[in-house]
């Protein structure tokens, strides 16, 4: 009866949409990254990977990756490890860490200039505290590196919340049988966290860390916001392309190069943390 | 007037078959109890009756009406599940009252109907309270009761009281069949439990791998039982059993016991229900292993003809582990199998 | 820190479990300023008048003075701007609700054949930056007349949310034991019936809340708002086209107007946040 085509149906609308509005745009990206006017052509990538600014954004991109993602683990593990070690106000604590999991990067962007500006409050505290004799222009192009640890800084601030939320829920899955198991037979607090916690958590640290390195990929309006076009990210070439100079296969060809770093990504967080079949809890 | 008639009904999941073409009758006002181990097809069965599965063929009748394709709620039929499915966002009065209104019938007929059954469920005092305010026997009277006030033609019981505590279960028990009696209805109740089968059933259908083994009164069931299988599930302990052969003299040669039978083929199984043996002169050779005092009686572990064999004897017998004992079975109580088709001889 | 080095003599066990927890609740404190301190001290901006924002040093403390706000709320744009917002969001959380629910709902209760392969298209949604979909949908949308509008932005934040709204409803309907839709069955509804009468009222506020959700992503959206809107832009989008042009005051009342209703928006649907992740793993 209509037990076999109402789940078709119910899907059907989510699959069309899907299809259309996200399948079909990533064929079309990867269409104009290898197109010129209609023509076949490799001109779109090359202009990319010609420009200056390509290796200096992709490598900023790559090492805001690699130092904020590590970081965040740590910090979101150790979150976690408190909430679930709460008994009085978990409630109210833990709606307290995951407030930043509400805002925008651009959001976050403007939180932290306010600290890092030269009349912001970081500046205001040197001065308070004698430190400087006057303000300091953290932000400027002079200060490259201290953009980037803005940068850092921010992300840490905003996106580790999201992190904490999916290893909470991922540790609430997880029988406190185990933990009891292992205190018996003496595994003390850090063994029990490495060898039980840890490895049971597989699963969501797995989604995570991909999740987290993906956003770090597409990582743009907190650099806009903190240092405008000093510190290139491959995001922001990519909107410069498209509406500055105007030239949409070349964006396409950006697109693409961030659409492989985020698929290489997620291969290797599905490969290194992959949970043996049978082995899940 | 609600006869259930079963035909030939057939349930295949992919390559699993879950029913084998069960036939089955359930007079009009007959309690009928589905019982086998968990995976036997009883609740796939239930299910198919009342139209929450649909059968890969065969045809099922209510009343003298086809329903193997309308859907539940057309089918004069109302079900107490396992998990008792009180609607958590309803009060119990709305709970009851839920089909009564599906049925559009005027709120005076309602009341009435649910203040009745409520009453019959012991539960006229919870009325105005949500599902999450009652106990797991409370909300089980309000599921009864909702399935009652529909004044269906057939009650459907999926393990109503599987999910009570044994006291609990023992009471509902007792009421659920002075109710349901009652009601003049058509029940058709699924259990694992042999003792609820026993107490509640008009007819037990022991059911196994996705076939109905035997259909008939307890008494029969227990005393009679037409294959094996229904030996070995039915009773606690449950049936012996042990190889017979026949001899030149056409008696049958059981442990070392020679037994008269039936002359159909040369091996057949003895069987015997525990409590059916007693102390003898002559009888089989077994030595005593575990010995359970139950109070009314005690249980005894045997080892006859290197075989498990279980007696239920009397409590004043003095016996240690490792004791010779002969046990009789007796003769009238005496059951043959084939060893080949299981089935009764 | 000091704490425990001040009390590091051989102490009885107590003392050392005391220390234990004090240092455990110092951390607590710790995250919980380093989460807090910056989004106050954004506030202290906003609350202060133009001169103060670009005065220095700051004092830490707001002047409880309403200019910047005021400049920002009647500067040219900004108005629309929110209300853009409003309209891109409310849109998103229409249309994701309305497509991702049905397919959470199929499947928690069907079994049936392409199940795997639907549940795969969403998971995959996460292994790509579903911001750059704006970049070609760019184009498709001048051929269909879509490019500058609400509805536009609102398709593409509605992929954005879509796997979040199929996970989520898919984990509230499960919840909820098809025991009792079966009940309904029995007890006189149909399919549509049963769901109206049972289901939706006990999943209500778990789609409220995964609404808001779908609200949340989208009002916080930067990339494809700025990519896709030139006339209408929503707020992060208008706030990321000005930054290098406007005046300190008006990017601190711009980044509070975003902050405050997100605190509002998590507030409201904090306890399902981990019930939502829980499932959304797998």
């Amino acid at each position: 009866m209509q037990a076999k085509v109402l789940p078709y149906l119910l899907l059907l609308p989510a699959t069309v949409f899907l299809l259309v509005f996200f399948v079909y745009p990533f064929v079309e990206i990867a269409i104009l990254a290898v197109t010129r006017d209609g023509g076949l052509s490799l001109q779109p990538l090359a202009i990319m990977a010609s420009h200056w600014k390509f290796a200096t954004a992709l490598g900023w991109t790559l090492l805001l990756a690699a130092v904020v993602v590590p970081i965040q683990l740590a910090m979101a593990l150790s979150m976690a490890t408190i909430v679930t070690k709460l008994k009085t106000g978990r409630n109210t604590i833990l709606y307290i860490f995951s407030i930043p999991l509400g805002l925008s990067d651009l959001a976050a962007g403007i939180v932290w200039l306010a600290i890092f500006e030269q009349s912001g409050f970081l500046n205001s505290m040197l001065f308070g505290l004698g430190v400087v004799e006057q303000p300091i222009l953290f932000l400027g192009y002079q200060n490259i590196w201290v953009i980037f640890l803005a940068v850092v800084l921010a992300e840490i601030w905003r996106a580790t919340a999201i992190m904490m939320v999916i290893l909470v829920s991922g540790m609430g899955l997880v029988p406190k049988e185990y933990y009891e198991a292992g205190e018996v037979f003496g595994a003390n607090g850090w063994q029990r966290f490495v060898k039980i916690t840890l490895p049971m958590l597989r699963p969501s640290l797995q989604s995570a860390l991909i999740l987290r390195t993906l956003a770090a990929f597409e990582v743009f309006a907190v650099v806009t916001a903190l240092g405008g076009t000093t510190l290139p990210v491959l995001m922001g070439e990519t909107y410069n392309w498209q509406f500055a100079l105007q030239d949409r296969n070349v964006a396409s060809a950006y697109a693409l190069v961030i659409l492989a770093i985020s698929i290489a990504a997620t291969l290797f967080f599905l490969r290194v943390l992959r949970v043996p079949k049978g082995a899940t809890i | 007037m609600a006869e259930i008639v079963i035909r030939n009904v057939a349930k295949r999941f992919g390559s699993f078959t879950a029913l084998h073409s069960i036939d089955l009758t359930i007079t009009d006002q007959e309690f009928m109890v589905l019982l086998g181990a968990s995976g036997c097809g009883k609740t796939t069965l239930l299910r198919i009756i009342a139209g929450l599965e649909t059968p890969s063929e065969g045809e099922v009748w209510i009343g003298g009406r086809r329903v193997d394709h309308l859907p539940p709620r057309e089918r004069g039929i109302a079900m107490v599940f396992q998990n008792y499915a009180v609607f958590p966002h309803l009060t119990v009065f709305e709970n009851i009252a839920f089909g009564l209104r599906m049925k559009k019938l005027p709120q005076a007929e309602i009341d009435k109907r649910v203040n009745r059954t409520a009453e019959l469920m012991h539960i006229e005092q919870l009325l105005k309270r949500y599902s999450g305010q009652l106990s797991g026997g409370q909300r089980q009277r309000v599921a009864v009761a909702r399935a009652l006030a529909m004044e269906p033609d057939v009650i459907l019981m999926d393990e109503p009281l599987s999910n009570l505590d044994a006291l609990l279960r023992l009471e509902m028990r007792a009421e659920l069949k002075g109710v349901l009696a009652d009601s003049k209805t058509t029940t058709i109740y699924v259990t694992h439990d042999q003792v609820e089968a026993m107490s509640l059933a008009d007819r037990i259908s022991v059911m196994n791998g996705g076939k109905i083994v035997q259909a008939a009164s307890p008494v029969e069931v227990y005393r009679n039982p037409a294959a094996r299988f229904v030996g070995s599930f039915i009773g606690n302990p449950p049936m012996n059993f042990l190889p017979a052969r026949r001899g030149a003299d056409g008696q049958w040669q059981v442990a070392g016991l020679s037994l008269s039978g039936p002359a159909t083929r040369d091996t057949l199984d003895f069987a015997i229900r525990p409590e059916d043996v007693e102390i003898a002169s002559e009888g089989f050779r077994a030595t005593a292993r575990v010995i359970e005092p139950l109070g009314a009686h005690t249980l005894v572990t045997t080892e006859v003809d290197g075989k498990l064999f279980r007696a239920v004897l009397d409590s004043d017998l003095k016996v240690a582990p490792g004791d010779e004992l002969r046990l009789a079975p007796k003769s009238d109580r005496i059951r043959w199998f084939d060893p080949e088709t299981t089935l009764a001889v | 820190m000091s704490a425990a080095a001040s009390t590091d003599v051989p102490a009885p066990v107590k003392s050392a479990h005391s220390a234990g927890r004090f240092l455990f609740w110092a951390c607590v404190f710790l995250i919980c300023a380093w989460v807090l301190v910056p989004i106050y001290l954004l506030m202290v901006n906003a609350l202060s008048s133009p001169e103060q924002v670009s005065g220095f040093p700051k004092s830490g403390l707001p002047g409880f003075d309403f200019s910047s706000l005021q400049f920002f709320a009647s500067f040219s744009g900004v108005g629309r701007a929110l209300w853009n917002s409003v309209l891109v969001a409310v849109l998103t959380m229409v249309l994701s609700i309305g497509i991702g629910a049905p397919a959470g709902y199929a499947l928690s209760r069907f079994e049936f054949p392409g199940k795997e392969v639907f549940r795969m298209l969403v998971v995959m949604t996460r292994a790509f930056p579903l911001p750059l979909l704006a970049l070609p949908l760019a184009v498709m949308f001048i051929r269909t007349g879509l490019d500058d509008t609400a509805l536009g932005l609102a398709l593409v934040h509605t992929v954005l949310a879509i796997p979040f709204a199929v996970l989520i409803t898919f984990s509230l309907f499960s919840a909820i034991p098809l025991e009792m839709e079966e009940a309904a069955w029995t007890l006189g509804c149909n399919r549509w019936q049963g769901f109206r009468k049972v289901v939706l009222p006990l999943v209500l506020p778990g789609i409220a809340a995964s609404a808001v959700f779908a609200f949340t992503i989208s009002w916080n959206e930067v990339f494809a708002a700025a990519v896709l809107t030139i006339e209408n832009r929503t707020l992060p989008a208008f706030l990321i086209q000005n930054l290098n042009v406007s005046p300190l005051h008006l990017k601190f009342a711009g980044g509070a107007a975003l902050v405050v209703p997100a605190l509002v928006f998590i507030f409201a649907v904090r306890k399902y946040l981990f019930a939502m992740w829980g499932i959304a793993n797998r």
